[in-house]
């Protein structure tokens, strides 16, 4: 949407998914489209053979230059699905037809390439498997790759970004991010995404604003204008005059002040006014997203979703791929540690090449450690990479869905086969892994003075186990309003997990949404939890908030709010509390 | 000539890495490599990924593997007993 106001000042509107107000110089990314290019024919047939050839060639080299730059920022997966581009190039049945629409029909090297990935793109459209209607994608990519390079560089390229810019893109692949020189993107606009878009969490864990969504009206920034956006509003400003200026800036010295003066907490410790300490941990789904995470103030990694890998990777990863990330991840957290939990698919999570038949409903169905256990090859490779992980720092491993004793023992059980076999096979593994399980059920957090005689820690994932304790979907509209972690049943069942494992012994942690909102924050320290993991960008805002808590008032706080009877009287609670405090 | 047929054996079937496998091995012979779905009158260039993936093939079904060349009986046997071992996978 764009509204204009007296002057020549224009605004557009998209979702802000990760904040930051910028004002900087729009670079349009417009890469060549295939369906922009008209169909023509060739003069010289031998000249547009020499031309075809040439950009093939240049492609090769580029996507050569990209796979090695993927290998080392974005992993062995990212890199093989660019590799896989090379095949295409090299295939009998992608580039000798290209040759033969030129030199039998005349056609233009543009339109030899153009036929071709329509044509073969088409073929894998009309598939039934969606992992392979998926791949025309891929297809279409390497077109347009080699379509830009025959027509020569019309469009900015996004590896010649040089200076500070905000990037206005129709969408951005993980094959563009690569290219990008990520030290001068002061923000992205596009066209499309959302909230869990590549872009969006690309955006969060590199603390670029971004506003995304915007639809047709991003077509009136131009390259070169000078652009004002605000990543949490969502609010574009394009020919700014000097009224709105004055205002983003003062809004922009706020929000730097602010991001200043919490700072100074990344370096200090959670501990309340009272000595009672706690560790701040943060969420990552990649071992990249533990660049800077100890600048801003995490402790260690407290979740690390290892789905992430699987999920975006053509087939099943192996255990050798799997353990370099893993061991990234360990590296790069110097000692700290890093719970790194099994894989949790299925549900809401699909992945293509496991072919999982559709459920009726899957978020009770066969997903996390019903399938791990179910799949015991998978399971195992799993479970020694990460075993083979811990020599290289201080890991732990976490069991997703447990719903009761025996799956726990079940997996604890493959978790000992799986350090026997690398014991034997002489490799080389670290001393000592805790070894925990998530609760997200209520059936484990009921049973969790049993739980705890045997796991290490508990973790407890509060959006999964809102969503079971108040059987509501979150995804669902007309039933959101259910869903609130501040629900005194879920509240109780919170309290009764971390009182089990203070009686034996062991620890508790919580990597759900609950642990990063400062509202909650009064009330977790009451009820005495260890380890809190959260987002990277809510750290410095708890550890302030829990270094002006005394854990004293918070256990009065903890024990009247468990009194109440809604989930509104206990948020009124915690707010009154800390307007006080 | 030589040919033989085989079922395919892993989940996945010509999934890009499968594919790529089969394909890159089918490129080391000089002989000309065919692959016929059976029940189907498609051929496939099994030198050619595209060609592989876009048969649409999953566990169980059969392929005839057909080589002509110097070095035919060799390639039949090897790309055989590629599908034969599921191509690693579990």
């Amino acid at each position: 949407m764009t509204d204009t106001k007296s002057t020549s000042e224009k605004r557009i509107v998209g979702l802000g998914v990760s904040e930051g107000i910028r004002i900087g110089k729009a670079f349009v990314y417009h890469p060549v489209k295939l369906e922009q290019i008209a169909e023509s024919k060739a003069e010289l047939p031998e000249h547009e053979l020499v031309r075809l050839e040439r950009a093939k060639s240049l492609c090769i080299e580029e996507l050569n230059v990209l796979v090695e730059h993927a290998k080392q920022t974005l992993g062995e997966e990212k890199a093989a699905i660019l590799k896989g581009q090379v095949s295409f190039l090299n295939d009998p049945a992608f580039y000798p037809p290209m040759q033969k629409l030129i030199q039998n029909e005349q056609w233009s090297a543009e339109t030899a390439v153009l036929r071709t990935v329509k044509q073969v793109a088409g073929l894998f459209e009309s598939m039934a498997s969606e992992y392979m209607r998926e791949r025309a994608a891929d297809v279409r990519d390497v077109g347009s790759r080699l379509m830009t390079l025959l027509v020569g560089h019309q469009g900015a390229r996004l590896t010649d970004i040089n200076e500070e810019v905000i990037l206005i893109a129709d969408d951005l692949t993980p094959s563009d991010t690569v290219q990008l020189n990520k030290q001068y993107v002061l923000g992205f606009v596009t066209r499309i995404g959302g909230k869990t878009s590549h872009t969006a969490i690309l955006a969060g864990s590199l603390g670029i604003a971004a506003v995304l969504g915007v639809g047709p009206a991003i077509e009136t920034i131009q390259h070169g204008d000078e652009l004002i956006i605000d990543g949490s509003t969502g609010e574009c400003v394009l020919q700014a005059d000097e009224a709105t200026k004055c205002l983003f800036a003062e809004r922009m010295a706020r929000e730097q002040a602010e991001q200043e003066s919490l700072k100074a907490y990344s370096s200090l410790s959670a501990v309340t006014k009272d000595g009672f300490s706690v560790e701040i941990a943060a969420n990552i789904g990649t071992p990249q997203e533990t660049a800077g995470l100890l600048d801003k103030g995490a402790e260690g990694v407290g979740l690390y979703r290892t789905e992430f890998l699987f999920m975006s990777a053509a087939d099943m990863p192996s255990e050798d791929m799997q353990f370099q990330a893993y061991r990234g991840a360990a590296e790069a957290m110097q000692g700290r540690p890093v719970i790194i939990r099994t894989l949790d698919i299925g549900g809401d999570k699909e992945l293509p090449y496991l072919a999982l038949p559709e459920e009726m409903n899957p978020f009770l169905g066969y997903r996390a450690i019903r399938l791990c256990l179910d799949r015991r090859e998978l399971f195992l490779a799993q479970l020694r990479a990460i075993i083979r992980a811990s020599a290289y720092g201080q890991v732990k491993i976490m069991f997703p869905m447990i719903s009761g004793m025996e799956e726990w023992r079940a997996a604890k059980a493959l978790y000992e086969e799986a350090r026997q076999q690398l014991i034997a096979e002489g490799v080389k593994i670290g001393e000592s892994i805790e070894v925990g399980i998530m609760i997200e059920i209520p059936s484990a957090a009921l049973l969790a003075d049993r739980l705890a005689k045997e796991v290490d820690f508990f973790s407890i994932g509060t959006n999964d186990l809102v969503q079971y304790t108040v059987a509501v979907d979150r995804m669902n509209e007309k039933v959101a309003y259910l869903y609130d972690y501040f629900h005194p049943s879920v509240l109780r069942l919170i309290k009764l997990v971390i009182d089990a494992s203070n009686k034996h012994g062991k620890w508790t942690g919580m990597c759900g949404s609950m642990a990063g909102d400062p509202l909650a924050a009064p009330l977790l320290v009451g009820l005495g939890l260890h380890e809190w993991s959260m987002s990277t960008s809510a750290i410095q805002r708890i550890k302030q908030t829990i270094t002006g808590l005394e854990r004293s008032s918070c256990e009065q706080l903890a024990e009247r709010l468990l009194e109440l009877d809604t989930p509104a009287e206990i948020r009124a609670g915690l707010t009154a509390f800390l307007q006080q405090n | 000539m030589h040919a033989q047929q085989v079922t395919i054996q892993n989940a996945s079937g010509f999934h890009i890495r499968p594919a790529q496998l089969f394909s890159e091995k089918a490129v080391l012979f000089q002989s000309t490599i065919l692959i016929k779905p059976e029940g189907t009158t498609t051929v496939a260039d099994a030198k050619s990924i595209l060609n592989l993936m876009t048969l649409g093939l999953d566990k169980g079904s059969v392929i005839t593997i057909e080589a002509e060349g110097s070095d035919e009986v060799e390639a039949v046997q090897q790309l055989s007993e590629l599908v034969l071992s599921g191509f690693g996978e579990n």
